[in-house]
């Protein structure tokens, strides 16, 4: 296990995929703000997802393939695209009724 | 208590289903059900370890940390399944003739149920650590009480649980000629659905690119949110909107494992009239 992880590591050191851009979104009171993200289409971007509320939740998106549980107070990176324009809805699967966003790429 | 309860559901589903799957495909092993319940054990364990660790994983390896865990994890776990399905290949044809035959090989099959105990607990972690941190959440978020919590999470957890129980009873009625191919046939789409998934986290985690986002979209067709979705996400690795990478962790994968269990195959004649 730990040398899968040192393997893993030194793996992802190696390779410079540059992001090309960066999107800060905030988790507060269980919804994203904001709540829609407009980024360029046929791009990398890196989505910087800040939970700032007490409890965990888990980034995710069936459209953008992604998932991600981001602990109460930490910041999470999480590498989408190179998106086709269009629209890409996320929730936050602990709180689903309220935690709802979306990418627009364009 | 609707929310901890299809949560719960859903993550419980598919550490059942694979749950299910080894079960069915170690039928008449030695000490299956201690080596099932040492898995189990072992995987509720490292989920509550897990989840109490979710904020330092996720700093390692500058943020990409849990990405890498899960990667690794899944990895693991595919490794195990490849291995069982070769060793299979090898022994299966033995086990399904006489099953005394076995008793002369308890080394050899406890060192097999070992690795699927560990695929086991590995399944169980991963989900579980997920439900742990889920549950923990609305506890503290103040909404709900504990008795709600913990009532919707039994029932989720049971509803979860009968799934891959009756996965399980459905595949051990197969007759013995075909379940052999039945189970290792299961055993290898998953080990396949597993790498597909570890690629995708490396994706995410910027590791590897993607080459293709997505490759094919057939969501009109079967949505990964729907149930059946997500069935076949867990047990072929169904994805809507799969990245071209883990098409192509998928595919190495089958080949893979298909070229072990044609090498290691035994042909000798005196197995065959064993």
């Amino acid at each position: 296990m730990k040398i899968l992880f040192v393997l893993l590591s030194s793996l992802f050191s190696l390779c410079v995929w540059a992001a090309n851009a960066e999107v800060a979104l905030v988790i507060r009171d269980h919804r994203f703000e904001p709540a829609e993200v407009r980024v360029p289409a046929g791009q990398k971007i890196k989505l910087v997802v800040h939970n700032q509320d007490t409890t965990p939740e888990e980034f995710e998106s069936h459209e953008l393939n992604r998932e991600k549980l981001i602990a109460p107070g930490t910041k999470a990176n999480i590498f989408i695209g190179p998106l086709k324009p269009g629209r890409y809805p996320f929730f936050g699967e602990f709180n689903e009724k309220t935690a709802r966003g979306a990418v627009i790429a364009e | 208590m609707l929310g901890s309860a299809i949560i719960v559901f859903r993550e419980a589903l598919e550490a059942a289903l694979i749950i299910g799957i080894i079960a069915a495909a170690t039928r008449g092993m030695q000490a299956r059900n201690f080596w099932l319940l040492t898995g189990i054990s072992a995987g509720v364990v490292g989920s509550l370890i897990v989840a109490s660790l979710t904020g330092q994983i996720a700093e390692l390896a500058e943020g990409a940390g849990q990405e890498l865990f899960n990667a690794g994890i899944l990895g693991l776990a595919a490794a195990m399944l490849a291995w069982h399905n070769i060793w299979m290949a090898r022994h299966g044809m033995q086990l399904a003739r006489d099953a005394k035959q076995l008793g002369q090989d308890v080394t050899s099959g406890n060192r097999e149920m070992s690795a699927l105990a560990a695929v086991v607990a590995l399944a169980i972690l991963r989900e579980g650590s997920e439900t742990a941190l889920f549950l923990y959440g609305l506890l503290t978020g103040g909404g709900e009480t504990l008795a709600t919590v913990l009532g919707g999470g039994a029932i989720g957890l049971f509803l979860g649980t009968l799934a891959g129980y009756g996965l399980y009873a459905g595949f051990v009625r197969i007759p013995t000629r075909m379940f052999f191919a039945a189970t290792s046939g299961l055993i290898l789409l998953l080990a396949a659905a597993m790498t597909s998934q570890a690629a995708r986290f490396l994706v995410q985690a910027d590791v590897l690119p993607s080459l293709a986002t997505p490759l094919w979209d057939t969501s009109w067709l079967l949505d990964n949110a729907s149930l059946a979705g997500r069935f076949l996400h867990t047990l072929a690795g169904y994805e809507a909107m799969p990245s071209g990478i883990q098409v192509v962790f998928y595919s190495a994968t089958l080949i893979l494992i298909l070229a072990g269990m044609r090498v290691f195959r035994v042909r000798s004649p005196s197995t065959a009239i064993q």
